[in-house]
């Protein structure tokens, strides 16, 4: 019998969507070992995360409450423990800061290899099979396992979200003492969180060089406040100052997965594209008639876009309105 | 105090990627390898640690074939002071496990506070060595990392999460820190930095070296493996409006959004 286990990540009280997005995997992934889902969940509060978590699929939920900072050390020593009482066959964690820093950890402690940010699965017998991306989304690589526990880090916003209708998961409470841990969160600077994190939304616009200054960034913000969505940058627009890192997509910025990504003044460059390349659908406008995104885009306006965008933007106010 | 510095040597982010007849692995044909772009952060950044008199030496490490010393001279360039060279044919082929398994022999017996690593390659994405590099070590480590401070034996890490925000980390050394874009602008190698790097010393270091067995490392030695390669899908262009008045065409787009892509 073969189980697996999901490592929650939660966001005050409430577990994220990437976590609901693994527990469907898992669920998939158990059901052909013949195994259940479990699911471990370390925060501050953790309470009512049976009923939250259970009709998704995980069977129980290991709550290890009272944890109010993060730390790789400690967190990996909670969830060894947990691992050590489930002995899953297989441990997947989100793709995110959190997970992208827990895994690599978790896998040598455990002499086991990691298949990382991982936007697909196949199921060889009762074997999953990671399909993950390489060279920046240039080509796809199948990894499979030679040992046990297979660990995974999935992509967020990849994955579907299970319909919920199960019941709630069995509680039980893990062992939350964080031993001996060295590096030690002093503080956490907040960044501007009105809008969701790029590799989390659905729905993102971008400026590019042809943004020409930071304030003109204010067309940008308002087209995507006009239809909820996450703002970004190219490198270019980065490098010249008219947008801070953490914006950036691409090669050397973040890699995200919209249903919409609305590309203003981008040239697109391959290191731009790497970025968004699986974006449902693109919407590309510049007035350079020979950019290569018009290559990439489904849908192209050639034109000036300080008259475009804001035109854009009450075009969407309209359409929703209606 | 020395600092290590893990560099990899992948192909240029300009490659267009192709697969070999059996679909076995990519062609490296007419490739032009370079230091990967996140390890050029870490280099920078351990150079700065050094000029600030914080650390005696910069010692830069890469695994791999012989052309992997030539960005290994990359960064000697930039003021590395020396360099480990690691390779066996044994080698070749082996998953992060592996990669992070030799590093940390080559690194017994070593003093070092600091070991810097960009926080992923750009040809495997994996974004694995460091985090295993640092368990198998029993060292403290923080990823992604956009601004450090060194206050005598401790590290003040500035780690880049979600939502612009950061994570400030106190560390003590020895700790492993990972580079992301924005810890430093990399300086570009003088000619006579250049000139210099071609006398810095290069250790090698292989199997016997290290006291590994061929089957601790490559392929044997690995816990996953690569089963197959495939290309994605050439995306392909879609409409381009270009005649007639803007506000129209904006509308027509907005409308299709709608009605066609149905994203709205």
């Amino acid at each position: 019998m073969s189980n697996v286990l999901v490592i929650a990540e939660l966001r005050g009280n409430e577990p994220k969507k990437v976590t609901l997005e693994l527990i469907g995997a898992a669920t998939k992934m158990a059901q052909a070992a013949g195994g259940a889902v479990s699911t471990i969940a370390i925060g501050e509060s953790v309470l009512g995360l049976g009923a939250k978590l259970g009709p998704y699929g995980t069977a129980k939920v290991y709550l290890a409450g009272g944890v109010s900072k993060y730390s790789t050390e400690g967190f990996i020593n909670i969830i060894e423990k947990v691992v050590k009482q489930e002995n899953p066959s297989v441990i997947l964690l989100g793709a995110t800061s959190t997970g992208k820093d827990l895994a690599p950890r978790l896998a040598a402690r455990l002499n086991t290899g990691l298949a990382s940010d991982c936007v697909s699965f196949e199921l060889q017998g009762s074997n999953p099979i990671f399909i993950r991306p390489v060279f920046a989304g240039k080509a796809f690589n199948k990894v499979a396992f030679n040992a046990g526990p297979a660990i995974a880090t999935i992509r967020p916003n990849v994955l579907p979200v299970p319909e919920p209708g199960g019941a709630a998961a069995a509680e039980i409470n893990a062992d939350a003492s964080l031993g001996d841990v060295k590096a030690d969160l002093a503080e956490v600077i907040q960044g501007e969180s009105k809008r969701l994190d790029l590799t989390e939304a659905d729905r993102i616009v971008s400026g590019g060089r042809g943004m020409k200054a930071r304030e003109n960034f204010n067309i940008i913000e308002e087209l995507a406040d006009s239809i909820n969505a996450s703002v970004g940058a190219s490198r270019a627009a980065v490098d010249s100052g008219y947008a801070d890192q953490s914006f950036q997509v691409g090669q050397t910025g973040k890699v995200v997965n919209p249903s919409l990504y609305i590309a203003c003044g981008i040239s697109g460059a391959i290191q731009h594209l790497a970025g968004m390349r699986t974006s449902k659908v693109i919407v590309a406008i510049n007035k350079d008639p020979e950019a290569p995104i018009f290559t990439k885009a489904d849908y192209g306006i050639i034109g000036d876009l300080f008259e475009a965008v804001p035109l854009m933007t009450a075009e969407f106010k309209k359409l929703l309105a209606e | 105090m020395n600092i290590i510095v893990l560099c990899k040597q992948v192909p240029d982010t300009e490659t267009k990627i192709k697969l070999m007849p059996d679909g076995s692995r990519y062609d490296e044909e007419g490739i032009k390898w370079v230091l990967n772009v996140y390890d050029e952060f870490a280099v920078e950044e351990a150079l700065k640690i050094k000029e600030a008199g914080k650390a005696a030496k910069v010692t830069v490490l890469s695994m791999g074939p012989e052309r992997v010393i030539e960005s290994l001279r990359t960064a000697m360039a930039m003021g590395a002071d020396e360099a480990i060279h690691i390779w066996d044919p044994a080698m070749a082929g082996g998953d992060a496990y592996t990669i992070a398994k030799v590093i940390s022999k080559a690194l017994e017996g070593r003093e070092f506070g600091i070991v810097l690593a960009g926080k992923q390659a750009v040809d495997d994405d994996c974004f694995s060595v460091p985090g295993m590099l640092a368990a198998m070590l029993g060292i403290p480590q923080v990823n992604v990392c956009s601004k450090v401070e060194v206050v005598d034996c401790k590290v003040k890490a500035y780690r880049d999460i979600e939502g612009g925000s950061k994570q400030v980390m106190d560390a003590p050394m020895p700790v492993i820190l990972t580079a992301t874009k924005g810890l430093n602008e990399p300086r570009y190698a003088s000619l006579p930095g250049i000139m210099k790097a071609k006398r810095k010393p290069v250790e090698k270091l292989d199997l016997a070296k290290l006291g590994l067995g061929a089957n601790d490392v490559g392929i044997a030695g690995s816990k996953t493996k690569i089963i197959g390669w495939f290309l994605p899908e050439e995306r392909k262009a879609g409409r381009v409006f270009k005649e007639g008045e803007l506000a129209d065409r904006v509308k027509e787009v907005v409308r299709l959004l709608r009605e066609e892509a149905k994203v709205i």
